[in-house]
């Protein structure tokens, strides 16, 4: 056991899983993960291609290119730098590439802000990519190990984001486990691609021109996996917690069996839902939370079997798409049939305090507006 | 699909992918006014046109650089 932040903890995580290529560019809140890699790689502890490149967009530039080589890759980002890794990030799934990122979580200018929310990875959720978000620097480790597992499964073949929130996660030390390197080797044997790899001896194209006769078909395939995913983690998941003894689904219900109001968020903001749960349940309170851990693969089946005997449910979205409100909240009344109100909050590392869940459960059960958008911690007299 | 991620596993899939399909002018020349110059020969973006001023209608775009480029306009550019 170690006290180490979760930048800490998907740089070990990286380590353990041996990738042979990492191109990185250094990113508040992500930069400590470049750090550390290239430490690692300098110190001959991570035997691998350590690539310092100009920007964010040749750093997945360079990831998809090595991942066409056939080898296990990882990179990492966060905020801007992944806006401006948007382009590739559709090449890296179409072309069936299994890469793992860690993104650290970062508002996106303008107003130009360093702090935390989630508007960064939810604004890439139609690139093709998996994205798995931690609640703890521990999660950020297992996840990293199992996003590795899940993209290379040969039935899914399409790259993941771990999701850590900056600050709350990537400069908080907590107690974290790093398995060894025998039982991780055990877990995730080497990458050994089928589909796509550049050898001379056996020549392929990767990357090529497709006329309307051929496009469509590679976008279903992709539609497909991804929909498929949601088995290989769940199984991952498993063979996961039989090596590690921790607990991984595509959600994490927290009270939700008897609650009669259910909080749906994701990340570190959990952390004080739970506490705020502990404290409410105390009091005779029947609150639970559904945390979404897989954000894509959409787990509407897990979330809806957990929430459809809730009075109401409150979606806490760290994000905004505008004129219509938080991106989780939209999915999720477009996907079932639930009684949910949807908040805004914490954006730019606006903090969100325990008094702010309990009013968050106050207007869920009191509001009469299912499709107001209310905004928590809004300043206003400023606005 | 077989190939996953859109991958081309079979070399030399481009000369079975005949672009000439995509033409709706092509060209026609007439030899009798040709003066074997080899302009159109050098011009052609695609390397339709053989140094025997031969076109290649497996291949050939109709772009109609070759008519442009001739010196005696003995390149028409024709529908189909």
């Amino acid at each position: 056991m170690k006290v180490i932040t979760a930048n800490r903890a998907i740089a070990e995580a990286v380590k353990l899983s041996k990738p042979k290529v990492v191109p990185v560019y250094p990113i508040t809140p992500q930069t400590t993960i470049s750090e550390y890699l290239a430490t690692f790689v300098a110190n001959g502890d991570l035997p691998a291609e350590y690539i310092r490149v100009e920007s964010e967009h040749s750093a997945i530039s360079a990831a998809v290119g090595a991942s066409g080589t056939g080898v296990r890759v990882f990179t990492a980002t966060s905020s801007q730098g992944l806006a401006l890794m948007h382009e590739i990030l559709f090449a890296a799934a179409g072309l069936r590439n299994p890469i793992v990122m860690g993104n650290a979580n970062r508002a996106l200018s303008a107003p130009l802000s360093i702090w935390n929310d989630q508007q960064d990875s939810i604004s890439q959720r139609d690139t093709g990519w998996m994205q798995f978000f931690a609640e703890s620097a521990q999660e950020a480790l297992d996840l990293v190990l199992q996003a590795y597992k899940i993209s290379e499964n040969e039935n899914v073949l399409l790259p993941s984001m771990v999701c850590v929130d900056g600050y709350y996660l990537t400069h908080t030390v907590e107690p974290v486990d790093i398995p060894t390197q025998e039982e991780v080797d055990e877990f995730l044997p080497p990458y050994r691609p089928k589909h796509a790899y550049l050898d001379p001896k056996d020549p392929m194209s990767l990357g090529t021109f497709t006329d309307p006769n051929y496009y469509m078909e590679a976008r279903y395939d992709m539609e497909v996996a991804m929909e498929g995913a949601k088995n290989i983690i769940r199984t991952v998941n498993k063979e996961f917690e039989e090596k590690f003894g921790r607990k991984y689904d595509l959600v994490e219900n927290y009270m939700c069996d008897d609650a009669e109001i259910i909080l749906v968020a994701m990340g570190s903001i959990c952390g004080t839902i739970k506490a705020v749960i502990d404290n409410m349940r105390k009091e005779g309170h029947k609150i639970g939370l559904l945390r979404v851990i897989a954000f894509r693969p959409f787990p509407k089946e897990d979330i809806y079997s957990t929430v459809k005997n809730a009075d109401r449910i409150a979606v806490l979205d760290k994000n905004i798409s505008f004129g219509i409100g938080g991106v989780l909240f939209n999915e999720i009344k477009a996907k079932m049939d639930v009684d949910a109100r949807g908040f805004i909050l914490g954006l730019g590392g606006r903090d969100v305090s325990n008094d702010d869940i309990r009013n968050i459960i106050k207007i869920t059960k009191e509001s009469t507006e299912s499709d107001k958008i209310n905004w928590i911690g809004l300043k206003e007299e400023e606005v | 699909m077989t190939a996953v991620g859109a991958t081309v596993k079979e070399p030399g899939s481009s000369v079975k992918n005949k672009t000439g399909s995509w033409r709706t002018f092509k060209p026609v020349l007439d030899k009798d006014k040709c003066i074997d110059c080899e302009n159109c020969f050098l011009f052609c973006p695609e390397g339709c046109i053989t140094k025997e001023n031969e076109i290649d209608y497996d291949y050939c775009k109709g772009c109609g650089i070759c008519a442009e480029e001739c010196p005696v306009k003995a390149i028409k550019m024709e529908r189909g």
